[in-house]
């Protein structure tokens, strides 16, 4: 079994790194390879290193609200780069907001309080599914 | 035979017999009356301050209710300032959003869709400006919880008061200004450690020049724990940090009882009632021996840990917000009981979204309750005596002095050096991103009850409540604001102003102050200052310890 | 030609996986003999090697090369996860650089496959040099910096990071010294200790004996240094093709490459072999002590010699 590869950024000014360096010990644990790039990354360099790392998820955490502007932007950077990479987006996002998300092409959306199966879980059907 | 406790009871009560009392009755709800201390010494206001800074407590002056508050345009902040100030508030409190506390412009690349959202949106002088409209700034005192670029926004500030005819020494307040606490746990930093440092420690010398009512440093401990520390990590870090602020002070040929008395602190308010309220006496006794016995201050106001608190943002559940309303009540009347100098108690809406004109009445209401309904206002340090409570005091202390010590250690004698290494090696964010997961875990593994999030989880159908949503319009209102303000500016000036800046910056011995006020003066933008000095300075990328 | 970097990504990852697949990307990719300057990097964890790595591969794409690196990180022995952290300071200083994060997957002779695998995929895309960056523990990561054409020992001013370094047999393997962090007090300390060891090694006749490896001080977090890394590297390239040791420098790499794998089929045999039937039944005697140990072995020795 290989295991899964998944990278995990913050986009954008946001310093909150709290909750994605919990996510990354998550996942960790659960047998994945996280490629954690960490603070200010922009959706240029979280594509080069899904190509690079041949990743098989994107996980973006957001603090800042900054999800319908941020989730959209990483999408078409994707398209552009004609990669098909699900994305999970993991942080304080309003239920109204959901659907947008959703229907815009977010693979899963992650809130705070979710439990480290929920965490892994999703992770893995968002990849299974891909 | 003297007896020191008689001796010290005798000092304690001549001090209280001088101190301005409020004019309310200090007895119970029932009528009985209350001495102002009970237990032994050292009293209140005797050194080492366990017990609290000043004689008489609370009964002579209450904690400052002071609320954060910053979303949206200048103007919009502008407003809730008036509100807040209307509502009884007794200080201005200033978010800033992420663009601005980065140094960057509305109009980069990278501010796109943050701009005005987590606080407001500072481009130029012209926007502080507008934030300030209309309040007296002889009259209010004002935080800016700003660090990278904290010179350029203190810079804003004093020309504000220059063009509202308020002099340098007449502006009060406080500029976070706490860069170490940026590469331990909440990642603003712009410049590499060393060079940051120089521009904390010529803000240092400026206020201690020619702001005498300001507080150029606000040692935070409060980011180190949302972070995920503990509750003795974020005591001793911060601690850690105000010593290295201290060394580097004492090396530029400040005098530690002229800027020692006017560093302040700021901590977090969590939900382990005693260890909090430990942990607030075990600051007061930590600083107060450390700047006596190893800094030499000799002035007891530079041994005084004055301390602002705010309740922790972290614990805030989005499962069940209105439950966060009992949360922040407790945490707030921890923090009264540690004897806090100050206090914002946060909105029950916040782990959704910037709290709204509601929810933040009613978190300024709570702290008001326990102020004025609560009775704990009446006898100052009422817990102090407690076995329970001076046994978790010195647990605090003694976990504080083994990182203290490990620092001493790395930096070979000097905490500044430690601290420095701490950083480079990932020491902090390694003890930070372990501390935070074990509590994760914990809470998975349900030994740790979060009420609303792992259990009691009914009557969670309605989670989103009534929101304050930052309008998309900000962004663009906020770049053509920008935009103006560029094509309005004389721009001869705003190059030389900026030229000045790089130069100053290469030579150490210059304080960067002057010519950062002389750019804002002249409308130069807080990322074209920013750049003016980055291009000496670089950039620090953290090491990715997780 | 970089060619197209996912389709590399992707190569990589079947590369590390090993199998058919992988075996036919090594065919390819030999065919292709496309040869690059391989470098090891190697050092203690917190000598600053990610960011000394990220500034000589800037220095490399300064100098008009086509640099990639492959950063060796440990999987976690429990879980078998990891978390790469090391791209984030090398893409920061470079961005035009091909950049892999390889997790250890807990089994050395996979990773003694891959990275050499790895290294080939990446040459034979056109990448020229090849970096490959591990942690300077485990005699596996060892042995993989030292089957580069170039290895560079990376260590820091006190600690005993050099005392430290001779112990884990980097000494003897490297070509080029770095004190990082040079600006620390005690740089100079370490400097001599490496000298005194070098020259120990000298006498002792464990060292090269017709090139000195050369010891530079470097600071990576501003690059004070770093041009003569990369000015060292290249020196030492030039010796060994003017020496003639660059091919006995690949001899060793193909020699611990084939041993790798050599290992590798062996112990997937010896698996199926012990839970075959006849075994089975030996074991069981052994167990029952009906038979001997040596009669045992001498039975699976015969297994093993009647293999395909």
């Amino acid at each position: 079994m290989t295991p899964p590869r998944i990278v995990l950024a913050k986009l954008g000014l946001d310093g909150h790194d709290r909750g994605i360096k919990v996510v990354a010990r998550m996942l960790r644990d659960a047998g994945m390879e996280v490629i954690y790039l960490g603070l200010r990354q922009t959706t240029d360099s979280i594509v080069a290193a899904v190509e690079q790392e041949d990743a098989d998820a994107i996980g973006l955490s957001m603090h800042n609200a900054g999800h319908l502007t941020l989730g959209p932007a990483m999408l078409a950077a994707l398209d552009t780069a004609e990669l098909d990479v699900p994305v999970i987006i993991g942080g304080i996002v309003p239920d109204a907001d959901l659907p947008i998300l959703h229907d815009a092409g977010i693979a899963a959306v992650l809130g705070p309080g979710a439990s480290a199966e929920e965490v892994v879980s999703t992770v893995r059907r968002v990849v299974a599914d891909a | 035979m003297v007896d020191p406790t008689s001796d010290a009871r005798a000092a304690w009560q001549a001090d209280y017999d001088r101190a301005p009392l409020r004019d309310v009755p200090f007895e119970t709800m029932s009528g009985v009356p209350l001495d102002p201390v009970h237990g032994d010494g050292p009293f209140p206001g005797q050194y080492p301050y366990t017990r609290g800074l000043h004689a008489a407590g609370y009964r002579s002056r209450l904690w400052t209710m002071r609320m954060f508050a910053g979303f949206g345009t200048a103007e919009d902040t502008n407003a809730r300032f008036k509100e807040l100030l209307r509502a009884g508030g007794t200080g201005l409190s200033t978010a800033f959003d992420m663009p601005t506390l980065m140094g960057r412009d509305s109009d980069s690349p990278w501010a796109l869709g943050e701009v005005g959202r987590a606080g407001v949106a500072v481009d130029t002088l012209a926007d502080m400006e507008d934030l300030f409209a209309d309040i007296d700034l002889s009259t209010v005192s004002t935080s800016m919880t700003i660090n990278g670029p904290a010179a350029t926004l203190l810079a804003m500030y004093v020309a504000v008061g220059e063009k509202t005819g308020v002099a340098r020494r007449d502006l009060a307040g406080t500029i976070q200004n706490d860069i170490l606490k940026e590469y331990q746990a909440q990642k603003e930093y712009i410049y590499p450690p060393r060079p940051s440092m120089r521009l904390v420690t010529d803000m240092v010398k400026f206020t201690t020049a020619e702001m005498p009512k300001w507080h150029p440093i606000s040692i935070s401990g409060y980011h180190i724990r949302e972070a995920g520390s503990t509750a003795a990590q974020e005591l001793a870090f911060t601690l850690a940090n105000g010593f290295a602020y201290v060394e580097a002070a004492i090396a530029a040929g400040e005098d530690i009882d002229e800027f020692g008395r006017r560093l302040s602190f700021f901590f977090n308010s969590h939900t382990d009632f005693f260890e909090e309220i430990g942990k607030f006496r075990a600051a007061r006794r930590i600083w107060a021996r450390w700047m006596k016995e190893r800094y030499g201050a000799t002035d007891e106001r530079a041994m005084m840990c004055r301390f602002h608190t705010q309740t922790a943002g972290v614990s805030l559940t989005a499962q069940q917000p209105e439950v966060n309303i009992a949360r922040v009540a407790t945490q707030a009347l921890a923090a009264a009981l540690g004897g806090t100098q100050s206090l914002h108690t946060d909105s029950f809406d916040e782990a959704h979204a910037l709290p709204t004109e509601k929810a933040a009445r009613i978190a300024l209401r709570t702290q008001q309750v326990v102020a004025h309904e609560l009775g704990v206002t009446n006898v100052v340090d009422p817990l102090g005596g407690a076995p329970f409570v001076e046994w978790m005091t010195d647990e605090m202390e003694r976990q504080a002095e083994a990182v203290f010590a490990h620092l001493d250690e790395l930096g070979d004698g000097s905490i500044l050096e430690g601290v420095y290494a701490g950083i480079d090696n990932g020491y902090f964010v390694g003890e930070i991103a372990d501390a935070a997961y074990r509590f994760e875990r914990e809470v998975n593994a349900e030994r740790r009850i979060i009420v609303g999030v792992n259990a009691f989880t009914d009557g969670d159908e309605d989670t989103d409540p009534n929101l304050l949503r930052i309008d998309h319009a900000t962004e663009e209102y906020q770049r053509k604001r920008l935009d103006a303000v560029k094509k309005d500016r004389d721009q001869e000036a705003v190059d030389t102003a900026l030229a000045a800046i790089t130069t100053d910056a290469a030579d150490s011995n210059v304080n960067l102050m002057p010519s950062i006020i002389e750019a804002v003066r002249v409308y130069a933008t807080e990322e074209e200052v920013a750049m003016a000095m980055e291009t000496v300075f670089g950039t620090h990328v953290e090491t990715a310890i997780v | 030609m970089t060619g197209d970097r996912r389709a590399v990504g992707r190569l990589l990852s079947l590369v590390e996986r090993g199998g058919a697949e992988a075996e036919q990307i090594a065919e390819l990719t030999h065919a292709a003999s496309r040869d690059a300057h391989v470098i090891g990097i190697t050092g203690a964890p917190g000598a600053g090697k990610s960011t000394m790595v990220a500034r000589l591969v800037a220095e490399s794409t300064s100098r008009g090369n086509s640099p990639a690196v492959l950063a060796v990180d440990p999987s976690s022995p429990l879980t078998g996860g990891a978390i790469l952290g090391d791209r984030v300071r090398m893409a920061e200083i470079d961005t035009t650089a091909f950049i892999r994060s390889v997790a250890t997957r807990g089994h050395a002779g996979g990773l003694a496959l891959a990275v050499p695998g790895g290294a080939r995929v990446l040459a034979a895309s056109g990448f020229d040099p090849v970096v490959i960056e591990t942690v300077g523990v485990g005699q596996v990561e060892v042995d993989i910096t030292a089957a580069a054409d170039t290895t560079v020992v990376v260590v820091t001013p006190g600690m005993g990071d050099a005392v430290q370094a001779n112990k884990a047999g980097l000494l003897e393997v490297a070509d080029v010294f770095v004190v990082n962090k040079a600006d620390r007090p005690g740089a100079d300390d370490t400097r001599r200790d490496l000298e005194l060891m070098l020259e120990l090694s000298h006498v002792t006749g464990q060292g090269n004996a017709d090139f000195r490896p050369s010891i530079v001080m470097v600071n990576s977090l501003d690059g004070t240094g770093v041009d003569e890394v990369a000015a060292r590297i290249e020196a030492h390239r030039a010796y060994l093709e003017h020496s003639g040791r660059l091919h006995a420098r690949r001899c060793r790499r193909v020699r611990f490459e084939l041993a790798s794998r050599a290992g590798l089929r062996f112990e997937r045999d010896l698996e199926t072999i012990l839970g075959s039937p006849t075994m089975a039944a030996v074991i069981d005697d052994v167990a029952a002590g009906t038979a001997t140990p040596a009669a045992g072995l001498d039975a699976l020795a015969a297994s093993l010699a009647e293999r395909p």
